[in-house]
């Protein structure tokens, strides 16, 4: 290693100058497969209070648990019109949704000959004023037998693993509840990425 | 599906902790809970990529978005992305935004009492091209106050967005400028410990990129982590 890496600055509160030019929220192009889900929810800062200055931006894998890129050597479809990227900022009441589609099961390290797979999960990066690096997690999806026996899931001590699965809100439009509380008793589990 | 290899994590003190109190928005939006150790795997080892059709080819250039030049002295903002290992990190989005020579944002919560300029909106973008290189074209921001403590100043800077090749690349940073005064003073500038990283947000004057009789260079490289040397190691 011959260089660091940069050190991160909060994005600030005027992000959106840079970012508004590029920020899908529905990553359900026609002709995408897989089962549709609507997922929404808040940030809240260590006093329950809206961050109304955040971004969240997701990665996922498509319906097969495929991902969009050329370390992902699968012999899966890949899907013309699925890229698998969103940002979606955060409105005046912290509140922010997109839709996609439940990824697939993406290979976890493998154990011996053994291979695993992870549940379905969407990779979040989330971005604010205040937030000198960027915050890592994940969302995971409810009542999926996966999320038993899941590597990342399994890291995590039990009590807080489910700040990482959201919640069904709404049956008939698929919509999910996942929010991200940056602080206090409910925190969400965050990564070192 | 072969061993992954993940990325390096920061050398101690190389990045900013989430609670830095002389930073008051991170007051209560620090996490309080130590972090949760993630091995990258594929999910973290991928990452979002982006067509160059998406890309305006005429994004870097913040100069020339509207009918009329901007106030203020023009610059051009030029460097590399690389990796921690010297390795170029080609055909990745680097983002920019910032405030205009008077030191104010388009944005409707900055408050600031200074012109908007009807010719500068202070944002652009671009891919870097085979061998890591981006090129902006800009006004040199203007400083301004901000709420943070009495008396509290903004350098100028330019925030940086970059993509690299995968999730756990993801960088965003500002870029200051060399010699500034109120550098000393920022909690922002100065939320990494590590003295060297700090300087390593200073952009350099560059004569090689100045135009002459048209606008001053700046350089400023962006080194985004590296690969591990081995593999991260099965787990039993």
């Amino acid at each position: 290693m011959s260089r660091q890496a940069t050190t991160s600055q909060t994005v600030g509160p005027f992000f959106s100058i840079g970012f508004d030019w590029l920020a899908p929220d529905d990553l359900t192009a026609p002709g995408v497969s897989g089962e549709r889900v609507i997922i929404e929810g808040r940030v809240l800062d260590g006093d329950g209070q809206p961050v109304p200055d955040a971004t969240l931006e997701i990665w996922q894998a498509n319906s097969h648990g495929k991902y969009a890129h050329p370390e992902d050597t699968q012999g899966k479809p890949l899907e013309k019109g699925f890229t698998g990227y969103g940002r979606i900022p955060t409105d005046d009441q912290g509140k922010f949704r997109f839709t996609t589609i439940k990824p697939g099961q993406v290979p976890g390290p493998s154990t011996g000959s053994e291979k695993k797979f992870q549940a379905p999960h969407i990779a979040v990066a989330v971005f604010a004023r205040g937030l000198l690096r960027r915050l890592v997690t994940r969302i995971y999806f409810p009542d999926d037998p996966a999320n038993a026996t899941d590597f990342v899931l399994n890291l995590v001590e039990p009590a807080r693993r489910g700040t990482l699965i959201a919640k069904k809100i709404s049956a008939a439009r698929n919509t999910l509840e996942w929010n991200v509380i940056l602080q206090g008793p409910d925190e969400t589990v965050f990564f070192d990425c | 599906m072969a061993n992954i290899v993940g990325y390096r994590r920061p050398s101690p003190g190389t990045q900013p902790s989430y609670l830095h109190p002389p930073y008051r928005s991170s007051i209560k939006r620090a996490p309080e809970k130590p972090l949760v150790y993630l091995p990258h795997t594929l999910s973290e080892v991928t990452g979002p990529s982006f067509v160059p059709e998406l890309i305006d080819a005429k994004a870097c250039d913040l100069t020339r978005r509207h009918s009329g030049e901007p106030l203020g002295e023009r610059i051009i903002v030029s460097g590399r992305v690389l990796d921690e290992n010297e390795r170029p990190v080609p055909h990745t989005l680097v983002e920019v935004w910032q405030a205009n020579a008077a030191g104010r944002y388009l944005h409707k919560s900055d408050q600031h009492e200074a012109p908007l300029d009807p010719n500068f909106t202070g944002c652009g973008h671009a891919l870097t091209d085979a061998e890591g290189r981006y090129r902006f074209v800009t006004i040199k921001p203007g400083a301004y106050p901000w709420g943070n403590h009495h008396n509290a100043w903004r350098p100028a800077h330019i925030h940086f967005s970059i993509f690299g090749p995968a999730f756990a690349t993801r960088l965003v940073t500002q870029m200051y400028f060399p010699g500034d005064p109120l550098l000393p003073y920022d909690p922002i500038f100065n939320c990494t410990a590590d003295e060297e990283a700090r300087q390593r947000l200073i952009s350099l004057f560059d004569w090689e990129t100045t135009i002459p009789q048209q606008a001053l260079g700046y350089r400023f490289d962006i080194v985004l982590s590296g690969r591990e040397a081995t593999p991260v190691e099965d787990l039993k």
